[in-house]
């Protein structure tokens, strides 16, 4: 469709609110409603946003395969990660309540639940955007 | 096995609602022959499950599963079936994607997305 | 064609509303799933694990390998549709 000016600089202008909007869902996880997968997946609806007002390939530049390679591993690893490393005080792979007495620090499980929240939300994000990448390309045809 | 008429219609309205969705998904499923319209009657299909299975857990008069403060009194409804649906509908958006990156592959290929067209193609090579 | 599936989408109907008849009614608190392991969760997540949404508790820390599986599912779906869809072998 042809580049409107008015949803370019709507969407110029909403884009930073839906992305705070969306750490806000992630890292509330706890509290409220909310979480790694619901957070991951409106992060990527603002990226979306972006390609529908400008472009594809304006968005690929600054978005590129390397940071989205390098998130969605990042994300799995530290959910791996966590996994394991409760395996050192003496208790079963994932199980949280091991470090709490190990280190003593209260609420460690609820900010352990919280780095995994995290971790998941950079995967999600990752691969959505992956995803409209692949789909939305048309081998350098006009879209 | 059925106790009265109010049993099973008024008390279980959610159970209808379920399988007549159930089986319009079936239905498109099974007798449409292009594939986009295939994948769609998945997706209903699958929309039909999840309304089932959270509908199962359902309390009358509970509220969201998420502690009210202390001292609030409050029925909560069963938090088991939210988990395992959210699970579900990562699983069913993957499925969706593969589907139809599978679709746009078989259109660069043979240059049909049709069922009887598709099996044409591929007695005639 | 169309007429064969109908009859079969029909029959499929038919069994699935008879057997409606035995599932346990709309927002009973008697319903099995909800008096045992319901109770169980809503009763004991504060004092295991201290976090007010039951829901994250339960699928971060209770079912937290569920989860792994889940993410491993997403990641999978997304290195699938790449390897489907991308030319110029710029993976």
């Amino acid at each position: 469709m042809r580049r409107n000016v008015i949803i370019k600089t709507v969407s110029r202008f909403l884009v930073p609110f839906i992305q705070v909007y969306a750490l806000y869902v992630i890292v509330h996880g706890a509290l409220g409603a909310g979480g790694g997968f619901q957070g991951g997946v409106v992060f990527a609806a603002s990226f979306i946003l972006m390609i529908i007002a400008f472009g594809l390939t304006c968005v690929r530049e600054r978005f590129g395969y390397r940071w989205i390679v390098m998130l969605s591993a990042l994300g799995i690893t530290i959910y791996a990660t966590i996994g394991l490393l409760c395996l050192i005080p003496g208790g079963n792979y994932l199980e949280y309540g091991s470090i709490e007495a190990a280190l003593g620090i209260p609420h460690l499980h609820g900010y352990l639940i919280d780095a995994v929240e995290i971790g998941i939300g950079m995967t999600v994000m990752a691969i959505m955007t992956s995803i409209i990448y692949d789909m939305g390309d048309t081998g350098g045809e006009s879209p | 096995m059925i106790e009265s008429f109010y049993e099973l219609f008024f008390a279980r309205y959610n159970y209808w609602m379920a399988i007549i969705l159930m089986l319009i998904g079936l239905y498109a499923l099974i007798a449409k022959q292009n594939l986009v319209k295939k994948l769609i009657g998945l997706n209903i299909f699958q929309t039909a499950i999840f309304l089932f299975y959270i509908s199962l857990g359902e309390v009358r008069g509970g509220t969201a599963p998420i502690y009210l403060p202390e001292g609030v009194d409050a029925l909560y409804v069963n938090p088991l079936p939210h988990v395992l649906i959210l699970t579900a509908i990562v699983v069913g958006v993957s499925v969706t994607a593969v589907g139809l990156s599978l679709i746009v592959r078989i259109h660069e290929e043979y240059g049909v997305i049709d069922e009887a067209g598709l099996l044409q193609e591929l007695r005639r090579r | 064609m169309k007429l064969k599936a109908l009859l079969a989408v029909a029959f499929i109907g038919i069994i699935l509303f008879w057997a409606a008849g035995d599932l346990p009614a709309f927002g009973d608190p008697e319903a099995p799933a909800t008096r045992y392991t319901g109770k169980l969760y809503v009763d004991l997540a504060l004092s295991d694990i201290g976090v007010e949404n039951i829901v994250a508790a339960i699928l971060a820390s209770y079912r937290g390998f569920d989860t792994l599986g889940e993410v491993v599912v997403i990641f999978t779906a997304g290195i699938s549709v790449a390897l489907l869809l991308r030319r110029g072998g710029r993976l």
